[in-house]
């Protein structure tokens, strides 16, 4: 398998990458991890005449401690983030999730900016972006702009990101306790469910992905929950005619998971 | 585009195109042909090498993105006629049939044994769900990376 | 004098194998080689309205580019086995060819064929193949291929079947005795169809020598000598001994690189045309599309009880699918690997299997692991568990009362079975009360009760199994409609310096052949296994040879080396007598040499075989070298049986199935190496897993392939199995030198039912009594739920 021909460009800084952008517009795509482009590209699903890759730009692969909230670069793979003592103490819900995503060697070089720009409907990340109310720090040409967990996801593949911007970093607060549950598909290992779940005494903050094409928060979850995992019966409530099917989970089976693994998390 | 890697100790520099996978610059290029290509995905992970002492998948990385970084490949392991104890303990404990999945067993085993140097059976288990064997149901692999824990803890 | 039969000599080949040195067809490079790429077709079924290469052709690096239309297109491989319909009708046999020219059958179907100087530029261009189609109805389902107005996979014949057929007792008689049975057990279900997935994919390179006239193929197939025959006498019509197959290191077959396959025709075919090596590896994509897959039987059965449970009848219906052609092995598999195996391991009376083998518009289904036999087994063991759950018996003591009582097979005939077969030797009842006491059968069943009270569902699930392997007696087969014999051939070539060089016909891709056979060569001749070389996968090596399936290598191609090696006695034998002045009689060969009886005088094998090559002092009458090249054709098959257990654990909430424990005792008969076969079961026991929990290939309605990759394929990983627990008892058989019977497919046939059985087991105090393979979570779950 063997890629289109494309022109490859290791941009060395921010500015260079957005400038990249603007300039090959459509053309152009981003290498960050890549586990999810390479791929798609081999099997020319994708085909970019310019590929301009990431990795090499500094400052975007640190963790770092920002008072009350974590800054973690969006070139830090999954392994940075499992492998993390601050993100272990401070936000165990990541690096559990970050455990479960592919394997070693795609931990080695998944990244976490990589892997929320792509927003594929089944990746682990997501989930946990929404339930700890992440921001997802971004520039481009017309500058840095912070967006919301909840306003990031669009639908499958698709996010708020413009079309000149890139993910720099990630800024979660502190969690003190939350849990990932995941269901995987057993051929992908991709989430056929996957529940974030942080809990705050009596409320709780829940993130869905897997379920329907956006990964969504399960407010009504949220809003029923005052305690007890009951609420958990809740998690599809208003996306009965979103969920996604497949060979491996059909709606109701995925509704059913999706109560289920809420249902999990809430009693973690 | 001109590239410059080091590989098993040895620096190469090379104008390669950039839609060469590590994969195959490794096979087509340099001749190291115990990296072996099986689904070319990142899915089988009978690529796996060693990328700055990180085990990844070379199928999955294009050449270009390694320029100026040190990989490992299953040539690499043995030190002359001297096998690497994985390897050793793959030999002892019949870790391996057909031999085609063995290159990234052996490397992936490295990077497990690596960064938890008392795995547990089911530690062993999760860390090779990257890497696919369809000759021996896993068993003698697991055995092997236990019994190369021991010697390499002795 | 160390001996080397039944003990885990670690194996000679892995030293290449660890250090990345085998030498696999992809890692061939010869001077001048081109590559190459395939366009192939995206629809099931279609017409091709028109194929247009010209801008491919002007693409950079272009050598050549073919198509339907060029002579290639008139050219088609061959299917190696006849099964007509019952009728007398003949099988049809559609012409399979290298390119499709004006239809299209099955998804992935070659339509053109692209040759580049390099592999990057022969991608480039096939993607400038413009290949124009019109998409028709397809059909994909065996059962719904026959139903009427299916879509035609071929229009020459007016329905989809490929033949019928049906095995052992007159139908009406097995229907009058499952009207009187005190219980029937009825079941309907789908084997399914499964994707071989050797890890490494298919890889071809054929090498026109111009000056020489002579082809060289290099490829991965577990077959060279066969690839040969039927690529020069069938598909090419080249001259036999022109032709040189390489095999070196195959990376796993499990069937699927048994077959001549289209891909190795053409590239032989265009060497010639172009004058330079081409080489062609298949991607992951292009082996899901093509490798011939397994299984896909639609099944529908019914078992006749006694009120005591003994089984009084048993009669199946079979929809079989071939796929689009008949691969080399196709119409052998669901008939004669399959029907053949009905009785089992218990006395039934009566028994009649009938067939229908459809055309789908699927990649061609042939032998996969075991090969009709898990189809066969996991019907027999599955209906038997349901039967017993119907009764309220105990599995176990269902089996028990049904049983085949043992037989040695030397002081003890054979048993003859109702499908053709006489078994060898067997000891069912042993494999099964071994396998129980090895669970702890009793204790389980109290933990699963107490499991049950705190909602927690365990089940264990029994398998007892027997196959029939050391294929195969060649006039049997040749009866049954095999066009080849499947003897082996083992030749023995003793160096001048009492080095041995021994040349199968037999093929390694994993099973350790180098290292097993020197093994005993070392023992028969008394010499170290370091002074025995195996030599395999050259067909300008090894005189002839039907390669390694069937678990035959050492039954079959192990006994014509023995063969061999008791000719080189032999000659031996009348050197030393010579040499030590003493009649051949009187003497005896023991670890090394040859010993006048009752003396010290003797003579070694290495001075024996230097005298054989300088015959000064020589007998009279007897010609130099010491080298014999023998064929070994079967009496019979061999029969190895066992039992696996598994016990499973489900979750009531989702419906996943964990494999808690999984216990194998198997009886392959005599074993050489203990290591090796453990191998051999603990693989093909995960491959049965795989079938029962895991892997499916699934067509959509337009025949289009829902699980075409890894991400929708899902493979056995390590952390989806527990260690196998495995243990044997041994039944020598009595048919072959070794006593061997084979161990290659033995894990993959009495898995599956195990699984599926400790899966049901664990629900049927919810009133489940079946689920269709594989078990996924969704199925548990909704299986659940009604």
């Amino acid at each position: 398998m063997i890629p289109a021909k494309f022109e490859y460009i290791k941009a060395s800084s921010v500015s260079e990458a957005i400038g990249l952008l603007e300039k090959h517009g459509d053309d152009a795509k981003i290498l960050s991890g890549g586990h999810s482009l390479i791929p798609a590209m081999k099997l020319r699903l994708s085909r970019p005449e310019v590929l301009i890759d990431i990795n090499g730009i500094s400052g975007m692969n640190s963790i770092t401690e920002d008072g009350n909230e974590i800054l973690i670069g969006a070139n830090c793979t999954h392994a940075d983030i499992v492998n993390s003592d601050l993100i272990n103490s401070e936000l165990n819900i990541l690096a559990s999730t970050a455990k479960h995503i592919g394997d070693i060697q795609v931990r080695n070089r998944g990244t976490i900016g990589g892997s929320l720009a792509h927003a594929d409907p089944a990746a682990d990340y997501p989930a946990v972006v929404l339930a700890c109310d992440a921001k997802i720090e971004v520039e481009g040409k017309s500058g840095k702009r912070t967006i919301p967990a909840t306003e990031f996801f669009l639908g499958i593949f698709t996010t708020a990101l413009a079309e000149d911007e890139i993910i720099t970093a990630i800024r979660f607060p502190k969690v003190a306790n939350g849990n990932y549950q995941k269901f995987f598909q057993s051929a992908s290992r991709f989430a056929v469910v996957g529940v974030a779940c942080v809990k705050d005494g009596n409320s709780v903050k829940v993130g869905v992905t897997g379920v329907a094409g956006t990964p969504y928060r399960a407010t009504a979850v949220e809003d029923a929950y005052s305690g007890s995992s009951d609420a958990a019966s809740h998690a599809v409530d208003g996306l009965e005619d979103e969920l996604m099917s497949d060979h491996f989970a059909d709606e109701e089976y995925r509704a059913h998971l999706a109560k289920v693994m809420v249902k999990k998390a809430l009693e973690a | 585009m001109q590239i410059s890697v080091t590989i098993n100790g040895k620096t190469y520099a090379h104008d390669v195109e950039p839609r060469i996978s590590l994969a195959q610059y490794l096979r087509e290029t340099l001749n190291l042909t115990g990296t072996h290509i099986g689904c070319d995905t990142s899915g089988c992970g009978s690529c796996t090498v060693h990328v700055d002492g990180a085990s990844a998948k070379a199928c999955t990385l294009l050449a270009v993105q390694v320029d100026g970084c040190e990989i490992k490949t299953i040539e690499g392991m043995a030190n002359g006629s001297e096998m690497h104890p994985i390897q050793e303990a793959f030999k002892e404990n019949h870790g391996l049939q057909c031999g085609f999945c063995t290159p990234g067993m052996v490397m992936t085993a490295a990077d497990i044994l690596k960064n938890n140097p008392n795995p547990s059976e089911e530690e062993i288990r999760h860390g090779l769900e990257g890497n696919f064997c369809r000759c021996t149901g896993y068993h003698n692999i697991v055995k092997s990376i236990q019994h190369a824990a021991e010697k390499m803890n002795a | 004098m160390e001996t080397f039969i039944g003990k885990p000599v670690k194996r000679r080949e892995d030293n290449r194998f660890l250090k990345g040195a085998g030498k696999y067809t992809d890692d061939i490079k010869l001077h001048g080689m081109t590559h190459s790429a395939f366009v192939r077709s995206p629809y099931a079924h279609a017409k091709i309205v028109s194929v247009d290469t010209s801008a491919a052709e002007k693409a950079e690096g272009v050598v050549a580019v073919y198509t339907g239309s060029d002579a290639c297109g008139t050219i088609g491989v061959p299917c190696g086995w006849q099964v007509d319909f019952k009728n007398g009708e003949t099988m049809r046999e559609p012409m399979h060819p290298l390119l499709a020219k004006d239809k299209i059958r099955h998804l992935g179907e070659a339509v053109a064929f692209v040759i580049a100087e390099t592999l990057e530029l022969a991608r480039d261009a096939a993607e400038l193949v413009d290949v124009k189609y019109e998409a028709l109805p397809a059909v994909t389902c065996p059962k719904k291929a026959m139903a009427s107005g299916a879509p035609k996979v071929h229009d020459e014949w007016e329905d989809n079947a490929a033949f019928d057929w049906c095995i052992g007792n007159d139908r009406a008689e097995v229907e009058a005795a499952l009207a009187n049975a005190h219980h029937v057990t009825e079941m309907t279900y789908k084997n399914h169809r499964l994707a071989p997935n050797a890890i490494e994919p298919r890889s071809y390179i054929a090498d026109y020598d111009v000056n020489a006239d002579k082809w060289t193929l290099y490829t991965s197939t577990q077959n060279p000598h066969l690839v040969r025959l039927l690529l020069c006498a069938f598909a090419l019509g080249i001259p036999e001994h022109k032709v040189r197959v390489v095999s070196y290191d195959v990376g796993g077959g499990f069937g699927s690189k048994i077959y001549h396959y289209t891909e190795e025709a053409l590239l032989t075919w265009a060497s010639k045309e172009i004058g330079r090596p081409i080489k062609w590896t298949s991607d992951r994509t292009e082996a899901f599309l093509t490798d011939a897959h397994g299984r896909d039987h639609i099944v529908h059965s019914k078992m006749g009880f006694d009120k005591d449970g003994k089984i009084v009848a048993h009669l199946t219906d079979e929809f079989c699918a071939m796929g689009a052609y008949l691969s080399t092995f196709a119409p052998a598999v669901p008939t004669y690997l399959h029907g053949t195996l009905f009785q089992g391991v218990y006395t039934t009376p009566l028994i009649h299997l009938n067939v229908v083998a459809p055309f789908t518009h699927t990649v061609p289904v042939d032998a996969y692991r075991g090969a009709g036999r898990p189809e066969a087994t996991y019907l027999l063991e599955r209906i038997i568990s349901k039967a017993a759950k119907e009764m309220d018996m105990d599995p176990a003591e269902l089996r028990f009362k049904n049983f085949i009582s043992p037989f040695n097979g030397t002081t003890e005939p054979g048993y003859q079975t109702q499908v053709a077969l006489q078994y060898d030797s067997g000891n069912y009842e042993g494999v099964l009360k071994r396998g129980l006491e090895m669970l702890g059968y009793e204790d389980f069943r109290k933990e699963q009760a107490e499991a049950r009270k705190n909602g927690k569902l365990l089940g264990v699930g029994i398998s007892t199994y027997i196959e029939g392997c050391g294929i195969a007696p060649s006039a049997v087969v040749g009866s049954l409609g095999a066009r080849a014999g499947l003897y082996e051939v083992g030749h023995v070539r003793v160096q001048p310096t009492g080095k041995v060089s021994v040349f199968t016909g037999a093929h390694s891709h994993g099973q350790g052949h180098e290292t097993v056979f020197a093994q005993f060569v070392a023992d028969k001749l008394g010499i170290p296994m370091d002074d025995i070389d195996i030599v395999h996968g050259d067909t300008d090596q090894v005189a002839f040879g039907m390669g390694t399936y069937g678990s035959r290598s050492l039954a079959v191609g192990g006994s014509a080396i023995i063969k061999s090696i008791e000719k080189v006695l032999e000659k031996g034998a009348k050197i030393a007598a010579h040499k030590l002045e003493a009649a051949e009689e009187d003497l005896e060969y023991a670890e090394g040499k040859w010993t006048v009886k009752g003396t010290d005088k003797s003579i070694s094998f290495g001075d024996v075989s230097l005298t054989a090559y300088v015959p000064h002092d020589y007998p009279e009458g007897v010609e130099p070298g010491l080298d014999f090249s023998s064929f070994y054709d079967p009496t019979n098959f061999t029969y190895p049986f066992g039992t696996h257990i598994a016990v499973v654990e489900v979750c009531s909430d989702t419906g996943k199935v964990e494999i808690k424990r999984f216990v194998a005792c198997d009886d392959v008969g005599n074993v050489m190496n203990p290591m090796i076969v453990d191998g051999q079961i603990h693989g093909g026991v995960v491959q049965g897993i795989g079938q029962a929990l895991l892997e499916e290939v699934v067509y959509d309605g337009e025949g289009q392939m829902v699980t075409g990759s890894y991400m929708d394929y899902a493979m056995p990983r390590a952390d989806d199995i527990p260690m196998i627990e495995t243990d044997r008892t041994t039944t020598p058989c009595p048919h072959n030198p070794l006593g061997v019977k084979g161990a290659g497919e033995a894990g993959a046939i009495g898995s599956t039912p195990a699984v599926v059985n400790a899966v049901v087991d664990a629900l049927s105090h919810l009133g489940v009594t079946d689920i269709q393979m594989p078990v996924t979570p969704k199925r548990v779950w909704k299986a659940m739920q009604s």
